[in-house]
C-alpha cells in the first residue's frame, strides 16, 4: 500500500476560533491506482492534498507513505520525501519563467544532486514521455497552457516518484487541452504511476478509476466510478 | 553551487537597472576606498623611496637643544657648548667599524645676502663643507672641479653650486667662472655638483622632505675654511656619516653621536633631568633615525586617509542596507517560486544558499566594478593633483572579498526569510 491515511484531523486556528477542516479522514491507496478526490471549494481537498504531499502536517491522525511514517519526520527529511517519492502538478503550472523547459524539468534532479549530463538526459526523456521532445529549449512564455502543464508533469515524473499528486491540473486549461492531459495521465497510469488528482470537475474526475468525494472535511467513497 | 551562481547572474541580468542601482552603494564605497588606499600607498612609496630607498646609507647627526634641531640664524643664537668638530674627533668617528666616511658642515639660509649680478638668491642655502662632503653625501661633480687642498689652506673664495642653483642663477649660461656675491664678498664658481640619480633625493628630515616636494632653490657650497670670511668665526657644525651598509645606519649614527657628545663642554652636557626641566642647556648631538622619520611620515599620511576610509565605509553600510532592502523585495516577489522549489524537494538550506549566493554575487560584482572605478579615480587624482598613487593588488582583492561579505551579511536576513517560507502559503500566493 502506497498511501495509508487513518483518522486524519486538521484544525486551523483563526483568531480564537478553531476551525476544523478535515474530520476523521481515512484514505488508503494501492500502488498503481488512479484516484480522483472531488469536492467543491472549501471542502478541505487542498488541505488533504497538502497533507498527502508532505507540505503540511495534520493535527492528529496517522499517515504512512510507502510504508513509512512521515509525520514524525523533520523539515529536512520531509523535503527528501517530497523530492524522492512525490511529484507535484499544480493548477497554474508553477514553471520558472526564465528557464527553458529542459531546465524546469531538471530542477528536482539538481536538488537530488544528479550530475549535469545525467540530469539533461533524464529531463529530455521525461519531456519525450509527455510528447514535448521538440520543445526542449523553449521558455514557458513560448508554450501554450497545455504544453506548460505537460512540462510540469515531466518535472513531476523526472525523479520517478512513487506517486503523482495533481491539484486541479486542468483548472487553467481549455477543454481540448484538458482532454489531452487526461489521456497523458491515463498513459502514465498504464505505465504504473500512481496518480492522486484533486478536482472539482466531475468530467475530469470521471477519467479516474476511483473517485473519492470530499465535502465539509469528510470523505466518502463512491462504489462505482463517476460518469 | 555553480548552478546557483549561474542562476544569480541570470537574475541580475534580467533586472539590469534594479541590480545596478542596488550595486551603486557598494560601487561608490569600494571605489572611494580603493582610490584612498591607492593614494596612501602612492605617498608611502614615495616617502620610502625618498628617505630609505635612496641607498646612500647617510645618517645626519644634528645639533639639538632640548630635543629640537638647532638652526643657526646668527652667531648670538648658537648654544654655547658646541664646538667646531676637530680633526681628532672626525678620525675617531671614522675609526668606527660601521662608518665608511664622515663629513662636517655649516648651513644657513642666507636670505637677502646672496647676489648674482643684480638678482638676489634669497632662498638658496649656503653650506660650508669639508673635503669629504661630496663623497659622503653621494654628490658627483658634473662640470668644473672639486675643492682642492689649497682652497682650504689658502681660504680661496671659491664656490661649488648644485645643479638646481646653477640653473636658477645662470640658466643656460656656463656657470664656471661666474662671480656670486655673498654678504658683499665675491666668490667664483668653480664647479657644479648633482645628486647621483640612484640616490636622489637624499632626504633625512621632515622639513627637508617638504623642501624637496616644494621647489628647492638649490645649494651653494663653499669651503669650511672660507665660512668665517662671511660669518667671522668657526661655527659648530652638523655631521653626516655614511654607514657601511643600510643595516649599520642606526649604529653608526648613535656611536658617532656619542663621540661628538663627549666633545661638548662638560657642564653643558645634557642629562635627562635638564632635558626635561628645559633649562636651556640641554644640548647634544643626535643622530637622525631615517627609518623612524619615514615611519612617522607614513603614519601621518595614513592617519589622515584612514579617517577618509571610515567615511567611505559608511557608504558601504548604506549600500549593504540597500542590498538587504532589494533582497527582501525579491523574496516577496518570488514567493511562489520559493514555494514551488520547496514543494518539489528543495531543502531550507538550498533556498538559503540560493539567496545568499545571489546577494553575494550581486555585491561582488559591485565590488569588482567599484575596484575598477576606484583605480580610475586614483588615476584621475594623479593626473589632476599630481599626488602619487599606487594601486595595491591585495587591497583590491580584499575589497572584492569584503563586498562579497557585505552581500552575505546583509543578504542573510532576507535569505532566512525565504528559506522559512511556508510552501503552502507560498504556493497559494500568485
Amino acid at each position: 500500500m502506497i498511501l495509508r491515511l487513518d483518522h486524519i484531523y486538521k484544525d486551523y486556528i483563526q483568531g480564537k476560533m478553531t476551525v476544523p477542516v478535515l474530520k476523521d479522514v481515512s484514505l488508503h491507496v494501492e500502488e498503481g491506482e488512479y484516484v480522483a478526490i472531488m469536492g467543491p471549494s472549501g471542502s478541505g481537498k487542498s488541505t488533504l492534498m497538502n497533507i498527502i504531499g508532505c507540505l503540511d502536517k495534520p493535527t492528529s491522525g496517522e499517515y504512512e507513505l510507502d510504508g513509512k511514517n512521515v509525520l514524525s519526520l523533520n523539515d529536512k527529511a520531509m523535503a527528501a520525501v517530497r523530492l524522492q517519492r512525490i511529484g507535484f502538478v499544480f493548477q497554474n503550472f508553477q514553471l520558472l519563467s526564465r528557464q527553458s523547459a529542459l531546465e524546469n524539468v531538471a530542477l528536482p534532479l539538481v536538488y537530488a544532486g544528479v550530475r549535469k549530463r545525467v540530469r539533461r538526459q533524464r529531463a529530455r526523456e521525461a519531456l519525450e514521455k509527455v510528447g514535448l521532445e521538440d520543445r526542449v529549449n523553449f521558455k514557458p512564455t513560448q508554450l501554450s497552457g497545455g504544453q506548460k502543464q505537460r512540462v510540469a508533469i515531466a518535472r513531476a515524473i523526472v525523479n520517478k516518484p512513487k506517486i503523482l499528486l495533481a491539484d486541479e491540473p486542468t483548472g487553467a486549461l481549455d477543454s481540448k487541452s484538458s482532454r489531452q492531459l487526461m489521456e497523458l495521465f491515463q498513459k502514465l497510469n498504464d505505465e504504473g504511476v500512481t496518480i492522486v488528482m484533486i478536482t472539482h470537475d466531475p468530467g475530469i474526475a470521471g477519467y479516474a478509476k476511483r473517485v473519492v468525494d470530499i465535502f465539509d472535511g469528510e470523505i466518502s467513497e463512491r462504489t462505482s466510478p463517476a460518469g | 553551487m555553480l548552478e546557483n551562481v549561474r542562476l544569480s547572474f541570470q537574475g541580475i541580468w534580467s533586472h539590469k537597472m534594479r541590480s545596478f542601482l542596488t550595486m551603486l552603494g557598494i560601487i561608490i564605497g569600494i571605489a572611494s576606498i580603493i582610490a584612498i588606499v591607492s593614494t596612501i600607498k602612492g605617498t608611502n612609496d614615495q616617502i620610502k623611496q625618498s628617505l630609505i630607498g635612496a641607498g646612500s646609507n647617510r645618517v645626519d647627526i644634528l645639533m639639538t637643544e632640548n630635543g629640537n634641531p638647532v638652526y643657526i640664524w646668527s652667531a648670538s643664537e648658537i648654544p654655547s657648548g658646541f664646538r667646531k668638530v676637530s680633526d681628532e674627533t672626525k678620525q675617531k668617528i671614522l675609526d668606527l667599524d660601521s662608518v665608511e666616511s664622515v663629513t662636517c658642515y655649516n648651513e644657513r639660509t642666507n636670505s637677502g645676502g646672496t647676489f648674482y649680478q643684480n638678482s638676489a638668491l634669497s632662498d638658496a642655502k649656503l653650506r660650508g663643507v669639508d673635503e669629504n662632503y661630496f663623497k659622503t653625501c653621494g654628490l658627483i661633480l658634473q662640470t668644473g672641479r672639486n675643492f682642492v687642498e689649497e682652497d682650504f689652506k689658502e681660504f680661496h673664495k671659491v664656490l661649488i653650486v648644485d645643479d638646481v642653483a646653477a640653473n636658477n642663477m645662470f640658466g643656460k649660461e656656463n656657470p664656471l667662472g661666474k662671480i656670486v656675491e655673498i654678504s658683499q664678498v665675491p666668490f667664483t664658481v668653480v664647479g657644479v655638483v648633482a645628486e647621483k640619480p640612484s640616490q636622489a633625493p637624499a632626504i633625512s628630515t621632515i622639513s627637508q622632505y617638504y623642501n624637496y616636494t616644494s621647489d628647492s632653490s638649490g645649494v651653494l657650497y663653499l669651503t669650511e675654511a672660507a665660512w668665517p670670511i662671511i660669518y667671522s668665526y668657526d661655527e659648530p657644525e652638523n655631521v653626516i656619516v655614511k654607514a657601511v651598509s643600510t643595516d649599520d645606519m642606526e649604529k653608526a649614527g648613535e656611536d658617532a653621536a656619542k663621540i661628538l657628545n663627549a666633545t661638548i663642554t662638560a657642564s653643558d652636557v645634557s642629562s635627562e633631568e635638564t632635558v626635561e626641566s628645559g633649562s636651556g642647556s640641554g644640548i647634544k648631538y643626535k643622530a637622525n633615525n631615517v627609518a623612524e622619520q619615514a615611519r612617522k611620515l607614513q603614519d601621518l599620511s595614513a592617519a589622515t586617509n584612514n579617517q577618509l576610509i571610515w567615511i567611505a565605509s559608511i557608504s558601504l553600510l548604506v549600500g549593504g542596507i540597500g542590498v538587504m532592502n532589494i533582497m527582501l523585495v525579491s523574496v516577496t516577489e518570488r514567493t511562489s517560486e520559493i514555494g514551488l522549489k520547496k514543494a518539489i524537494g528543495a531543502r531550507k538550506s538550498t533556498i538559503l544558499g540560493q539567496f545568499l549566493t545571489e546577494a553575494a554575487v550581486l555585491t561582488s560584482m559591485g565590488g569588482i566594478i567599484g575596484v575598477a572605478t576606484g583605480i580610475g579615480m586614483a588615476r584621475v587624482i594623479n593626473k589632476v593633483s599630481g599626488v602619487a598613487v599606487a594601486v595595491s593588488i591585495p587591497a583590491a582583492a580584499v575589497a572584492v572579498l569584503f563586498s562579497m561579505l557585505i552581500g552575505i551579511i546583509f543578504g542573510f536576513l532576507p535569505s532566512v526569510q525565504a528559506a522559512n517560507l511556508d510552501p503552502i502559503e507560498a504556493l497559494r500566493r500568485e
